[in-house]
């Protein structure tokens, strides 16, 4: 029989003791962690960053990534959204009882790649579990710790009207790919999740212009309810164009199949900068030579029009408002 | 071809409209039926780039909007029957009905379920021998078709558990309706294009005669609604009413067959209440006798209270073209898309939904 996560693994007693060393401290590999004191110990000077997240995501495996890797890019790019190098995570599960061991050595594997890839180490956790029906399946909390060079000075609250606005790819490919997964919606699709650490390309980003104002990831709400934030924080108007806004065909046939747009999708490897125009070709390249990157698009700019509101200019040379994401989008029925 | 692009390109979606600025000398009122083609006009702020000869309204051309408080009350008191599951299209939870809505009978513990298509419903009816399984067959002729056919299929596999709520609507009866009515003027009218893969163009080959009204079947891009703007200011312009079809890639003059059969098979014409346009006869569709055992109304006990209409809620007039969402006393304001007060605000192809998310007076 498969061997599944009991009660028992949470308790605190030998089963725990096993998970916690034998699944997590041997998985995760490095010296703060396999101390196993109560807090890990470090010594930091500088402006600190600090962020944390819960990651509760239905199916825990999609395409192109699974919670594990979300857990670690998540809180790594909340991190590098300030500027900020990101140095430490800790990372807690809550554990449905009846999961299948298998599955949780291959989500700690992802967290260990990603975590690799992300330069960050794993330094303090928690396992608990609880009774079935309590959870599903799994949800991971991750918090993290960076440190912010002190020249940069990013808020979202720093848009200038004359700033160009960039994003670093294409919009959509998490929210959908999720979506193809979920049970009933019976459309096949290669697409799969752009789900990825952000922090090299910030760092890349910030030793071309130690002037960049805002960075933002457009996650849940997509880059219309990203900007929409942004307008509104820096008593600016952002206007886009739509021709502009790199989005995937297959994004595209989805979102017209259920009625949504690509805007208000969520994406989970993807930035928005709000730089100076003076210094926006060159963030661009540097961008676009990033593995993160390489579609990278000015898509617009902000202005001293319409403060606190987004206008896009469509395909067909007309204007409309793009408003946040108001509910859950609902797929449409004719 | 690439389907989505193709009728996207903004080279030609100019040419069309400076032809229409070039031809358009009347001044004229269209009618876009269908709430798909009110989202693409607002989306791409057809209505800005149209000229000051045109004014378009949005019909009643959305299923959920149309459905009426008393249809919606027996959806809520089916849930509430022991041993029934829902299933639905996600469009219909948040709709309000008199007292409450189907997701806050979900939330106090009724069995409602979203699917997709009907093969879902059917799986759920197979997978729950002892529980009773509605699908809400809400919807135009678009849907009517896979209705039936889950129908005929639960029959074939003598299936005992599987229920439709027939509250299908027809789309021709409600154009003459609104005609009839002569509250709204209209020189043209946008004809749906899903309904018409379905119908075909004859349906409305009759409106055009009886009323002298321009008819265009149009698709849902932007190109598409473009081409029908000018056939009809073409028409306008010549005197004419004609139906011409603007979406040959998706509709036949005769429209699909196979689909009409199974849907003659399994439904009949009836009366059907519509929101703001009350009862029409013959503009829904019921169970033909033989099929009768898998009438949910029939075979469950539905027990209602007397229907309530929202206050200030100006749904009814939105549909029948006769008021615009910003006329409306509620709108934006205590009706949002996150707590709507009428179905118009629920549905992504309401009225009220693309004004409030398109922002009204820029994109109309």
């Amino acid at each position: 029989m498969e061997d599944k996560i009991l009660l028992a693994h949470g308790s605190g007693g030998r089963l725990a003791h096993q998970l916690i060393t034998e699944g997590f401290v041997r998985a995760l590999n490095n010296p703060r962690l396999a101390k196993l004191d109560d807090s890990a110990v470090f010594d930091l000077k500088g402006n600190l960053a600090f962020t944390t997240d819960s990651y509760v995501i239905s199916p825990i495996f999609f395409p192109g990534g699974d919670i594990g890797n979300l857990a670690v890019c998540g809180t790594v790019n909340d991190l590098a959204m300030s500027g900020a190098k990101p140095l430490y995570l800790s990372l807690s599960f809550i554990i449905e009882e009846g999961l299948p061991q298998s599955d949780l050595n291959r989500i700690v594997a992802s967290i260990q790649k990603s975590a690799r890839e992300a330069e960050v180490e794993i330094v303090t956790g928690d396992t608990k579990v609880v009774n079935r029906g309590s959870a599903d399946k799994l949800f991971i909390n991750t918090a993290g710790i960076g440190i912010i060079p002190d020249v940069v000075d990013i808020s979202g609250s720093n848009a200038r009207p004359g700033d160009k606005v960039i994003l670093s790819g294409t919009i959509g490919d998490h929210g959908i790919a999720v979506l193809s997964q979920r049970e009933g919606l019976s459309f096949t699709t290669r697409l799969e999740s752009d789900c990825a650490p952000l922090a090299n390309m910030v760092a890349e980003m910030l030793s071309v212009s130690s002037n960049i104002h805002c960075l933002r990831d457009p996650t849940r709400g997509g880059l219309a309810t990203t900007l929409n934030e942004l307008a509104a924080q820096s008593n600016v108007g952002i206007r886009i164009e739509e021709d502009k806004i790199p989005v995937r065909e297959e994004v595209i046939g989805a979102c017209e199949m259920l009625g949504l747009d690509p805007i208000y999708i969520a994406n989970e490897g993807k930035l928005v900068a709000i730089v100076p125009a003076e210094d926006a070709e060159s963030i661009l390249d540097i961008m676009r030579s990033n593995r993160y990157g390489a579609k990278t698009a000015i898509i617009g700019e902000a202005t001293t029009e319409h403060l606190g509101r987004v206008v896009m200019k469509t395909s067909l040379g007309t204007s409309r408002i793009i408003d946040m994401l108001v509910g859950d989008p609902l797929p449409r029925i004719c | 071809m690439k389907f989505i692009t193709e009728f996207r390109r903004p080279e030609l979606a100019e040419g069309l409209i400076s032809q229409i600025h070039r031809e358009s000398r009347t001044k004229a009122r269209f009618m876009e039926f269908c709430g798909g083609h009110t989202v693409t006009i607002f989306r791409y702020g057809i209505r800005q780039a149209l000229p000051k000869t045109l004014e378009m309204v949005s019909g009643p051309g959305c299923p959920v909007c149309v459905t009426a408080n008393t249809d919606l009350d027996k959806v809520i008191a089916l849930s509430r029957i022991p041993k029934v599951i829902i299933t639905t299209f996600g469009d219909m939870l948040k709709v309000p009905g008199s007292r409450s809505s189907l997701e806050e009978a979900k939330a106090s513990g009724a069995d409602v379920r979203t699917v997709y298509s009907t093969t879902d419903a059917l799986k759920i009816a197979r997978e729950n021998p002892d529980r009773s399984v509605v699908f809400l067959g809400i919807g135009f002729e678009t849907t009517a078709p896979t209705v039936a056919a889950s129908i005929l299929k639960a029959k074939e596999a003598g299936m005992e558990n599987y229920y439709v709520l027939a509250m299908h609507k027809l789309c021709p009866p409600a154009i003459r309706a609104i005609l009839d009515s002569g509250e709204t003027r209209l020189e043209g009218l946008i004809c749906p294009g899903h309904v018409s893969v379905i119908i075909g163009a004859h349906p409305w080959e009759s409106v055009a005669h009886d009323y002298h009204i321009p008819c265009v079947i149009s698709g849902f891009e932007p190109l598409d609604i473009l081409q029908a703007v000018s056939m009809l200011v073409a028409q306008v312009e010549k005197k004419e009413a004609r139906v011409e079809i603007a979406y040959r890639r998706g509709v036949r003059p005769e429209g699909n067959p196979e689909a009409l059969r199974i849907m003659d098979e399994v439904f009949e014409p009836g009366p059907a209440q519509w929101r703001g346009l009350g009862e029409i006869d013959n503009s829904g569709l019921k169970l033909r006798s033989k099929y009768q055992r898998f009438d949910a109304e029939l075979a469950l006990d539905i027990v209602t209270e007397p229907p309530q209409e929202p206050q200030g809620c100006l749904c009814g007039e939105i549909l029948r073209g006769v008021s615009s969402p910003l006329d409306c006393p509620l709108f934006g304001k205590t009706c949002t898309p996150e707590r709507p007060v009428g179905p118009c605000m629920v549905s992504s192809e309401g009225s009220c939904s693309a004004y409030y998310l398109y922002g009204g007076s820029l994109g109309g």
